[in-house]
């Protein structure tokens, strides 16, 4: 009886554990089936190489190099301080490196492994393959690390990557594309390297792997490869770029040089520069607050962002508005007495040069850049008509070119001020606006554009920085096209006549004969003087009795061969002083290193100009 | 001289064939998904290959010794193993937070496994001795003899092994015809003292009864045993994925998968079909323990029997239900298929025990 009740729980017991393992095993099987293979499986991203920036020779710009780090481990070493100060007996740990490895090691909470040093040189590496068994935890790790092989040359046009932050995660996540960025821990964030993110990063790939309980891969099931991010050869010619930043030795500014049949970018150079390989590994906040702190600004890219009154540099552009329009005959010549003032109005607006040029006709007034000239044909122009003849060479309306940040300076209006000031225009702001002076504000680059777009017969070429991609996955090389942004409605017979008088500048009795002196191809230039602080009516600027950083900027636009234009730049240097003196100078050793291959004889810097011929 | 015809109903007729054949069948079956739990451990196969020796020369010997012979031992027998409890609460060795081991030189020692032997044989041998006389006062008396080891193992702690120590005692008592009304007094005041023991348990005992009700609660901390076993099986299906292919014992999702969580192993790789073969092997065994309780010559024999079969069902369930998950995790290995000697030697001499009960019967009645 006692047997057969105990049998009836043993029957019970025994239903009741077969219904739980029918219900887990047959009709759950599929859901537990589920979770097992997502035990099993965990998908790991292939992280693609990045694409390489090149040249146009195929220099190598930005590669991806081996970086050996030293990482420390800290779920298996206790004694961070103490691993630390011995490391440091055998390799250099600076105090920056500290600071990274603290800050890394918050950001993942002593999860995964933190590297302490970056970059370890061959002998450090060995130096602690022999001590290894001294640091449990400490171990070196090969990464493949972003190299900007030229440094300090090229920067702002290369631009740097960084480690995805925040923001570029949320910017991802807008976009879609953070499954693509899975493993990824570094993007593009400025230059180049920004603009052309999707080109250079290429397809994550992924791997299906079987990993243990402790998330430690086990062996591989399957893979799909891939696919690096597509190399760009860039218009730059890194030998241009070099010869043009030394050339302004220590002084502060921008160049623009492009092709002015096609808009490619031959050199874009702000100087001074920084080197991006600070960037890659995250830069610390002593190294990041010297950069943005320093009154020099080197982050700043000039050649994009510099605002600047262009100065001399329009009188081109006014003497072609003058003669399009029909407003001035070549021959036309004022007589100069050394200003210019309104009839019944006491107040001068002085030519640089004191006492006048005497009588000036249109070929004079751009070969010595006579302000008198200009401040009545301004007056006659108008500014609206002024306005509307320099907008169609770019003033005032960005370039378009392929890297953000660019600004689109300024050309004022009738209109403009009304929207901007609610206020009037006033004849005395024309008369200064002729000279480039005033409202207007030029991106060095915008400056290029316009005199290559004079030197292209008034063709205008989208100026861009990339000539070719080479696609990764299929091996091709695509070019790409030239954009034709607006043909100018001008005469030919008018455009050569201002071109000749271009060259002048450049001989003898031209404010840049100096830097035109010698050369064995024709150079059509123009220079250019832009006030960085006004001068009081009755003083004279003095450039002896002025701070640096008061000092006016120095401009000069150019191009040459004058008849046969390879090349058009446009260079500004802060507080450099005469456009003649200082700017023209730079402007020639490129050209000579484009046109002749090889360095011009410097020309020498003739701070103190003697003759008439070197001023502005 | 005894003739060779007497040597073997000696010593080879008391294995009787039908529990000594199941038990070789879940012997090997226990040694081939070990060598799939350990990772392809020919060492530790071996080493089980070795116990399983032991074991079942342990069982041997039980078969030929009458279970007279064997009654006069069961009170020193439960003296030292009491004894061995008493020590091991005063210089036991502490592992994993519990103090359950003795060293006795190379040896080491878990007396609260030879108690699950000891004491329902102790408990039969008093109903024995007390012949037929038994009144209320004898169920007293076993009821001490019941709850000191009982309370010794769950001081260590170790709950599990606890009542499975009085559950093998309980049956004793239930055989011996302890009164329904009192069981069922007991069941009452076993429920209304619920929340007296809830208070009493320690923080990983409440916690492992809280997982069973929602192993999903706590996935990586108390409920990631039962969540991944669960898996483990449910993965497996009706046919399971194969020897050597089951993917959470061999990636290590599984915890203890060669000891306390054998079953989801097995069950992970031959699946629903082989978990009823082993099912049934085990009912094979336990049918013929009753069998053998039932045409027990004397109540020693029968209360021994039933009792020890009855134990055997229990583990089995016990440890079934831990692993899929309607019962607690407790330690209880799984009878056969667990690694390690100690409960191997013990199951065995159970078994051992059934079989002298059987074969000794006629003996005893002649």
């Amino acid at each position: 009886m006692r047997l057969k009740a105990l049998w009836a729980l043993i029957a019970f017991l025994c239903v009741l554990l077969l219904i739980r393992l029918l219900w887990l095993q047959v009709i759950s099987h599929g859901y537990y089936h589920t979770l097992a293979e997502a035990n099993r499986i965990s998908i790991v991203p292939i992280v693609p190489n990045r694409g390489l920036i090149l040249d146009r020779k195929a220099t190598v710009l930005a590669e991806n190099n081996y970086s050996y780090d030293l990482e420390i481990n800290p779920a298996r070493n206790r004694s961070l301080d103490q691993t630390i100060s011995q490391l440091s007996e055998l390799v250099t740990i600076t105090s920056s490196d500290r600071k990274l490895f603290r800050k890394a090691l918050d950001e993942t909470h002593g999860l995964v492994p933190v590297p302490i040093r970056n970059r370890l040189s061959e002998s450090e590496i060995a130096r602690f393959a022999v001590n290894r068994y001294r640091f449990p935890g400490v171990d070196i790790q090969a990464h493949l690390i972003r190299n900007y092989p030229l440094g300090t040359s090229a920067s702002h046009l290369i631009g740097y990557i960084g480690r995805i932050n925040e923001t570029d995660q949320e910017h991802l996540d807008e976009a879609g594309l953070a499954d693509e960025y899975r493993g990824t821990n570094y993007i593009g964030k400025l230059g180049i390297e920004g603009h052309y993110e999707q080109e250079l990063h290429g397809i994550t790939g992924s791997e299906q792997v079987e990993t243990d309980a402790s998330g430690r891969g086990v062996r591989s099931l399957s893979r799909i490869a891939p696919t690096a991010g597509n190399d760009l050869f860039l218009t730059i010619d890194a030998g241009l770029q070099q010869a043009a930043e030394k050339a302004f030795g220590d002084h502060r500014g921008a160049l623009v040089a492009l092709d002015p049949a096609t808009g490619d970018v031959l050199a874009l150079v702000s100087e001074p520069g920084f080197d991006p390989n600070l960037f890659v590994e995250g830069i610390d906040q002593d190294t990041w607050g010297a950069l943005n702190n320093s009154p020099d600004k080197p982050l700043n890219n000039r050649a994009l962002r510099g605002l600047y009154p262009p100065g001399s540099t329009v009188k081109p552009f006014m003497a072609l508005a003058a003669l399009t329009l029909g407003v001035r005959s070549p021959t036309y010549k004022i007589s100069d007495p050394g200003y210019f003032s309104f009839p019944g109005s006491s107040h001068r607006y002085r030519d640089w040069k004191a006492g006048g040029h005497g009588m000036v006709d249109m070929h004079l007034s751009i070969v010595q850049s006579c302000d008198t000239y200009y401040y009545g044909l301004a007056n006659d122009l108008g500014i609206d008509a002024m306005h509307d003849f320099f907008s169609g060479f770019g003033f005032g309306q960005k370039t378009g070119i392929d890297i953000d940040g660019e600004m689109a300076g300024l050309y004022p209006s009738t209109e403009w001020k009304q929207k901007r000031y609610k206020q009037d225009w006033y004849g005395g702001e024309t008369v200064i606006s002729g000279i480039g002076q005033g409202y207007i504000l030029a991106t060095p680059l915008q400056l290029a554009q316009a005199v290559a777009t004079l030197a292209n017969n008034g063709v205008m070429m989208k100026p861009h920085l990339i000539h070719a991609i080479r696609d990764r996955a299929t091996g091709t090389l695509r070019e790409i096209p030239n954009e034709v942004e607006r043909t100018l409605a001008l005469k030919q017979s008018d455009i050569d006549f201002v071109r000749e008088a271009m060259e002048d500048v450049m001989k003898p009795g031209g404010t840049a004969a100096q830097a035109g002196a010698g050369a064995p191809y024709l150079i059509a230039g123009k220079t250019g003087t832009a006030q960085v602080v006004g001068v009081r009516q009755g003083e004279k600027y003095s450039e002896s009795r002025t701070a640096e950083r008061n000092r006016d900027h120095a401009l000069f636009i150019a191009f040459a061969p004058a008849d046969k234009p390879r090349i058009a730049v446009a260079v500004l240097v802060e507080n450099g002083g005469h456009g003649g003196s200082i700017a023209a100078p730079i402007a020639r050793q490129v050209f000579d290193y484009f046109l002749l291959g090889q360095r011009a004889k410097p020309v020498p810097d003739n701070s103190d100009p003697g003759g008439e011929s070197a001023h502005d | 001289m005894p003739t060779i015809k007497e040597l073997r109903y000696r010593f080879l007729t008391p294995l009787d064939p039908t529990l000594f054949n199941t038990c070789l069948i879940l012997a090997a079956l226990g040694l081939i998904v070990l060598y799939s739990a350990s990772g392809s451990d020919l060492a530790k196969v071996l080493s089980q290959v070795r116990n399983l020796g032991l074991a079942f020369g342990a069982m041997w010997l039980m078969a030929v010794t009458p279970p007279d012979k064997i009654e006069r031992v069961v009170f020193p027998v439960y003296g030292v193993a009491l004894a061995a409890l008493i020590a091991v609460a005063l210089f036991g060795e502490v592992s994993h937070g519990a103090r359950r081991w003795l060293h006795l030189g190379p040896m080491r020692l878990q007396p609260s496994e030879l108690m699950k032997i000891a004491l329902p044989l102790a408990l039969a041998g008093y109903f024995e001795w007390r012949g037929k006389s038994i009144s209320w006062r004898d169920f007293v008396v076993a009821s001490v003899l019941l709850a000191v080891p009982v309370g010794l193992v769950i001081r260590q702690p170790d709950l599990g092994t606890a009542l499975l120590i009085a559950s093998s005692g309980f049956y004793v008592l239930y055989f011996a015809g302890l009164s329904w009304k009192i069981m069922g007094g007991l069941l009452v005041s076993g429920i209304a003292a619920m929340p007296l023991v809830w208070h009493m348990l320690h923080d990983y005992q409440r916690k492992r009864i809280l997982t069973l009700l929602d192993p999903t609660q706590d996935p990586l901390g108390a409920g990631y045993h039962t969540l991944q076993s669960m898996i483990a099986l449910g993965s497996g299906g009706l046919f399971g994925k194969g020897w050597l292919q089951g993917t959470q014992s061999h990636l290590d999702f599984l915890p203890e998968h060669t000891t306390d969580f054998v079953f989801a192993v097995f069950g992970e790789e031959f699946g629903l079909l082989g978990e009823l073969v082993f099912l049934v092997a085990m009912l094979v065994i336990i049918t013929r323990g009753f069998f053998i309780a039932n045409e027990g010559s004397t109540p020693f024999a029968r209360l021994v029997a039933g009792s020890l079969s009855m134990t055997l069902f229990t583990y089995t369930f016990v440890n079934m239900g831990m692993v899929s998950g309607i019962l607690p995790v407790v330690g209880v290995p799984l009878p056969f298929l667990s690694y390690g000697g100690t409960s191997l030697v013990t199951l065995f001499i159970s078994i051992g025990i059934l079989m002298s009960v059987h074969h000794h019967r006629k003996l005893v009645k002649q």
